[in-house]
């Protein structure tokens, strides 16, 4: 095996160029197949918290009394999947509005009577889709006493939205980008083949199985797939560094995210696709100009 | 030599012919060859003596007819035999076919290499080679930086370092002068003393009509014109 990764390693160090440009393709391929990943990674997480801390406001009308609370609790726990349910009164609602809106509180000061109406805040259990939510706010409304639901479909449902359009996008990019990567490879396979057409023939004649005259451009192939993968995965990991913390601190103002590099599997799976990547054009090649 | 069959035989041709688009390049050959025997191929450029070469080491595959290298059928060996075939021959070509980019010392141990051998041995033996056809000197030199007699000592050395039991050289002295080519026909016939079986196909043949004992079979359009003991 160590005879085999010398001679590739060798080929590589005669081929310069050619193998540079190999490597730094499928690199390429790598970041934006990366890029795709990490912002899946990140979103999943996103909805994924939203999902085990998912929160609605249940709006109550004005006719609402303290008398109607036990009923009103029981037929909302009665339809499940709620973790914990906490009555927010219009005067604590008004209250806690004052403490976070401190710069408007002369306007606060000069109402005449408090607008909120009495809430109840609603703690779910985990949620697999946007559909199950949306049905449960439907059955809420549907009590007379409830005025309003809330749960953040707007925002979720556009997130939801564009992360979907992402994924397809992602797929489209990546296997594009996957495609063109097989092709330098086989290409730069089928060049290398080609310079060395000589050391195959002489090879052949002095007896040298077919693994033996294949393995070094198998070896080759392997080692441009890894370090293009690994090429794409420190540029990626440098324009990381370089944004995420002012991306988040952005961020921060409105929402608590924070954005995370890809997980340590997710690397391993991106330098094993990209492996196989070379491996896989070396052998398309190898099947064409050996046949 | 054709009717009569002998007991060591090596390498025996049965009725071989070799068509290329429906021309005869060689026809109807038969042949016996001892082991250790000296055989040297003459006839005209175009005769076939080059085709008669590759049909052996199978570089190209008979049209009609059956050869038998040492007891195996060369019409029914499967491609992972091949090269198991292929490594009992030592070939020198008129174009040496050396690796450019590589020195002298892997142009030979690449011999070594296919068998599967230890790098120490390896190592060993293709010195010991170099030392014999005197290119030790030049181990690490590129093809391009030799002359062609020392590119052709090159190609003896590679042909010799896996101690074949056939050489088959094909005008191995044909852009040679007369002094590289006595070198490199000295090369070989120190081998050939060994007990190694020589083939030379070979149109230059005052270099070594007087100088071998064997057998000078002459070809013409493909066809066995005549063979004569050489003593």
């Amino acid at each position: 095996m160590s005879h085999f990764i010398k001679k590739a390693l060798t080929d590589i160090r005669l081929n310069r160029f050619l193998n540079l440009v190999t490597i730094f393709t499928i690199s390429l391929s790598i970041l934006v197949a990366s890029v795709f990943l990490l912002f899946f990674e990140n979103a999943g997480r996103v909805i994924e918290a939203w999902n085990q801390g998912g929160r609605v406001m249940i709006y109550l009308k004005d006719n609402f009394t303290m008398d109607m609370m036990p009923e009103l609790k029981d037929r909302i726990n009665g339809l499940g999947n709620i973790r914990e349910i906490i009555f927010i009164s219009k005067d604590e609602a008004l209250d806690r509005l004052k403490k976070e809106i401190l710069f408007n509180s002369d306007f606060l000061r000069t109402l005449q009577e408090n607008p909120l109406p009495d809430a109840f805040e609603i703690k779910m259990k985990s949620y697999s889709s946007l559909e199950e939510v949306e049905a449960f706010a439907q059955k809420i409304k549907e009590i007379e006493i409830v005025e309003d639901v809330e749960y953040g479909q707007g925002w979720l449902g556009k997130f939801l939205k564009i992360f979907t359009l992402f994924k397809i996008t992602g797929y489209a990019m990546c296997s594009l980008f996957f495609l063109v990567a097989l092709f330098i490879t086989s290409n730069t396979v089928r060049l290398a083949f080609y310079s060395r057409k000589i050391e195959v023939e002489v090879m052949r004649l002095v007896g040298a199985t077919e693994t033996f005259i294949k393995a070094p451009f198998y070896v080759e192939g392997i080692l441009q797939g890894f370090f293009g993968g690994v090429l794409g995965l420190v540029i990626l990991l440098i324009t990381y560094l370089m944004i995420s913390s002012g991306l988040t601190q952005n961020l921060s103002s409105y929402i608590y995210f924070d954005i995370r590099f890809l997980s340590i599997n997710t690397i391993i799976l991106i330098i094993f696709i990209s492996t196989f990547l070379g491996w896989f054009g070396c052998y398309l090649s190898l099947k064409q100009i050996l046949k | 030599m054709n009717q009569e069959i002998k007991k060591n035989s090596i390498i025996r041709l049965f009725n071989v012919s070799k068509r290329y688009n429906g021309k005869f390049a060689l026809k109807d050959i038969n042949l016996d060859i001892e082991q250790g025997e000296f055989i040297l191929i003459s006839g005209p450029s175009g005769a076939g003596k080059s085709t008669l070469l590759k049909v052996l080491y199978l570089a190209e595959r008979v049209s009609e007819g059956h050869i038998l290298i040492d007891g195996m059928n060369l019409a029914r060996i499967s491609s992972s035999r091949l090269p198991l075939l292929r490594r009992r021959f030592g070939m020198v070509f008129q174009d040496f076919k050396l690796i450019p980019n590589r020195t002298v010392y892997e142009n030979v141990a690449i011999v070594l290499e296919a068998a599967g051998e230890k790098p120490d041995y390896i190592r060993k033996k293709v010195m010991q080679v170099l030392r014999t056809t005197d290119m030790d000197k030049k181990a690490k030199a590129l093809p391009q930086t030799l002359s062609g007699g020392e590119q052709q000592r090159v190609a003896v050395a590679r042909a010799l370092v896996g101690e074949p039991s056939i050489i088959l050289a094909d005008e191995p002295t044909g852009s040679l002068d007369e002094k590289s080519a006595r070198a490199v026909i000295d090369s070989i016939m120190e081998y050939h003393k060994k007990g190694a079986t020589v083939l030379i196909a070979t149109h230059n043949l005052h270099l070594l009509e007087n100088a071998v004992r064997g057998i000078n079979i002459e070809i013409t359009e493909g066809m066995i014109k005549r063979t004569a003991t050489m003593l």
